[in-house]
């Protein structure tokens, strides 16, 4: 990594999500640090090389992203490392946390590895690989979990595919917690979600579309709960979009399991409505919910129940999404727009600001043991510049991704990236 | 009189007075079909193409006889068996036959919403046959023109529909026609196979026969897939046939006069007693056939004058 000058940020409003404050001040970084935190305005030069103005905007650790699925190996004409990494520099995104559920399967410590290559030579964020818990993502025989953690693997995910076989699960979570790995599970029923396309309701009984009830997600919670229950696993739950799935949630809290849970961006802001005539773009798995639940997860996310929020990107070409709605590809891009989404969740008062960030930097980065997401000494100069006001239309020809399935094409929305640094070195910059 | 739709894609998008004009429309044609000269010239000159993505025998010969009435080159197209199978995608497929082109597109697709989306890629008009499980709006236009002609109106009447709610793009179609005309819809079945959340829809759900059926002016029945039969949402085929299927007795609910109607093929002795099916008295399943070509004829026939008048 090139080693950074010692630079100056200043007249910065300092986003601060461990301690929760926002605060105006300078930061000096240097080597890829942060140096020093000043939260006052009274400016002395530091010795620095370089001096970065902020103008008065918000300076934040950079977004800690658990969930992106990069196309590569297997589909690198929707998504590479290099179109991937450039979209998260533009997006405020400083730490990829790549999902295994590629073509072949990322189950083995030999593809790990090729990932981590690959990522390192052209992607310009830290990139931080999950590998599968079963191998090929079968749910029938474990990974070598104790390699893959070696090859530098931070978590173990099936992602979207549910192991049915609580034998083969429990084993996994057993063997996974005696080496403390982190696994993350899909809460779902899946024989109750089979063939599902959207979430039951007016809407989907409108539409004629197949769907699934709200309550697959508890019950694929409430089983998870049980056996990290009976295993003392260290697991998190990728996306949690229902109300009802909240209060087993909390249960498990307090009884002291060691769980987590995320959710999406996409979940956060959108709802089944939005699907409207049948809008591919629209289609994501877990399917979009009603509005109550919309609401009833911002809350949780406001109130710390739910810890961490995702982009769950998921590039798809056009060819996947061109197809009736039930035939369709699931998923949507978010690096890009994971910001000024979550904007939207402030602009509404749900949430403030620093709380918010803490979903998308602090939290992530602690649950994986990674240094980032902080905005103290010591701490990576992973940092982001923005202007949460800044308004503009989503137009989706300028997005970095190469495949542009946003759902958010067309849209007003605030909140943009002025600047990018990771290890202090800029990496975007408008 | 002008139609200011392009497509007919469902009955969604139709206003009231939009539903009136198709029927009034089509007892011309009911006129002209009764008649020894069943022929007009209408859609001389335009080519029409029926693309089925899903069997069917009925309503394809229907909308293929409407349009050679009309005087229109006819072309059927057995989807099942052609590109779909070699992998072609839906948008592929509509963009080569667009380039035919054709004036009217008949489509019917076994998935929801998959007309609409080739109605946006084609030049012509685009009738939907029936997409998956969510409308079929010439079924309903055609229920609709024979309960008015039967009852001699198409509003304040209760309407019964009865069975497989969930899986049928017929019962979607008439909830919504059916209520856009003022009428109270019952819908009755077994709770597996209502629609979640359709009591927001405005109508009135019952899963007893003898209950859902009383007073009612309509019974319209639904056909019951047969791999629905097997265990899947309902027990067996003589038990729903005992609790679900129309019988002389659960229909002596319905006011005396009470019409029957199925949307056919119909499962006698599974829904439907063979012999109320067969009562000249109270079915209309004939009328409903005969109801079906005037009804698509109406349709292209509108349809075809925004396509003369955009010439």
């Amino acid at each position: 990594m090139m080693q950074s000058k010692r630079t100056l940020f200043i007249n910065a409003r300092l986003v601060d999500p461990k301690a929760k404050t926002e605060t105006f001040g300078s930061l000096l970084v240097e080597n890829g640090v942060i140096l020093k935190v000043i939260h006052d305005d009274g400016v002395d030069n530091e010795d620095a090389q370089m001096v970065v103005d902020c103008g008065g905007k918000y300076l934040a650790p950079g977004i800690v992203d658990i969930g992106v699925k990069v196309c590569e190996p297997g589909e690198r004409h929707k998504e590479s490392f290099r179109t991937a990494g450039q979209a998260a520099a533009a997006g405020g995104v400083t730490t990829m946390v790549t999902r295994p559920d590629t073509d072949p399967t990322i189950d083995n410590p030999e593809s790990l590895e090729f990932v981590i290559r690959r990522a390192r030579e052209v992607a310009p964020v830290h990139v931080h690989p999950m590998a599968a818990l079963t191998k090929g993502r079968m749910g029938r025989e474990m990974t070598e979990i104790g390699f893959l953690l070696d090859a530098g693997a931070v978590a173990f995910t099936d992602c979207d595919s549910v192991i049915t076989d609580t034998k083969v699960f429990s084993r996994a979570l057993t063997y996974a917690r005696s080496l403390g790995a982190l696994v993350i599970a899909h809460p779902q029923e899946p024989v109750l979600s089979h063939g599902a396309a959207a979430t039951s309701g007016k809407f989907a009984s409108l539409r004629g579309l197949p769907a699934v009830s709200a309550m697959a997600e508890r019950m694929g919670l409430d089983r998870d709960i049980a056996l990290i229950e009976m295993t003392g696993a260290r697991y998190h739950a990728d996306q949690i979009t229902t109300s009802r799935a909240l209060p087993a949630l909390e249960r498990a809290k307090a009884n002291g399991l060691d769980i987590t849970a995320g959710t999406s961006i996409h979940h956060l802001t959108l709802n089944a409505l939005d699907v409207a005539d049948y809008r591919t773009f629209f289609k994501i798995k877990p399917p979009l919910r009603e509005e109550e639940d919309r609401i009833a997860v911002v809350e949780a996310v406001a109130s710390g129940l739910i810890d961490i929020i995702s982009s769950m990107h998921t590039p798809q070409d056009e060819e996947s999404k061109r197809l009736p709605f039930e035939e369709a590809a699931s998923g949507a891009v978010a690096l890009e727009t994971f910001l000024p989404a979550a904007m939207r969740l402030v602009h509404a008062d749900m949430i403030d600001l620093p709380t918010l960030w803490r979903a998308m930097s602090y939290n992530p980065a602690k649950r994986l043991g990674l240094p980032q997401g902080r905005l103290s000494e010591g701490a990576p100069a992973d940092l982001v510049i923005f202007d949460p006001n800044a308004p503009f239309v989503m137009d989706r020809a300028t997005l970095k991704s190469k495949s542009r399935n946003t759902p958010f094409d067309g849209q007003r929305m605030q909140g943009k990236v002025i600047a990018t640094y990771v290890s202090g070195n800029k990496v975007f910059g408008i | 009189m002008t139609f200011p739709h392009r497509h007919l894609l469902g009955i969604e998008q139709l206003r009231p007075s939009e539903i009136t004009t198709i029927l009034d429309l089509a007892e011309d044609y009911v006129a002209l079909n009764r008649g020894t000269k069943k022929h007009s010239d209408v859609l001389a000159g335009l080519t029409q193409i029926n693309m089925f993505f899903e069997n069917s025998t009925r309503t394809q010969a229907s909308f293929e006889l409407a349009g050679k009435r009309m005087g229109a080159d006819v072309m059927n197209m057995a989807m099942q068996a052609s590109s779909v199978k070699k992998g072609e995608t839906l948008i592929d497929t509509a963009l080569t036959l667009n380039a035919m082109h054709p004036d009217l597109l008949v489509v019917r697709h076994p998935h929801s919403g998959a007309v609409d989306l080739l109605a946006q890629k084609v030049n012509c008009a685009v009738l939907n046959a029936g997409d998956g499980r969510h409308e079929h709006p010439t079924q309903a236009l055609l229920d609709a023109l024979t309960i008015r002609r039967a009852k001699g109106r198409l509003h304040r009447l209760s309407i019964a529909i009865c069975g497989d709610i969930a899986h049928s793009r017929v019962a979607r179609s008439n909830i919504m026609l059916l209520g856009k005309m003022e009428n109270r819809i019952r819908l009755i079945g077994p709770p597996t196979l209502m629609p979640s959340g359709i009591e927001e829809f405005g109508v009135e759900v019952f899963d007893d026969m003898n209950e859902g059926l009383k007073d009612v002016d309509v019974v319209m029945m639904l056909r019951l897939q047969k791999e629905r039969m097997d265990g899947g949402f309902i027990p067996s085929e003589r038990e729903y046939y005992h609790r679900f299927g129309l019988d002389a007795k659960k229909l002596a609910h319905a006011k005396p006069d009470a019409i029957v109607m199925h949307p056919g093929p119909m499962n006698r002795g599974v829904e439907i007693d063979g012999d109320i099916a067969d009562d000249i008295n109270r079915s209309v399943i004939q009328e409903q056939v005969e109801m079906g070509v005037a009804v698509r004829m109406a349709a292209m026939d509108l349809l075809a004058r925004d396509l003369k008048g955009r010439a």
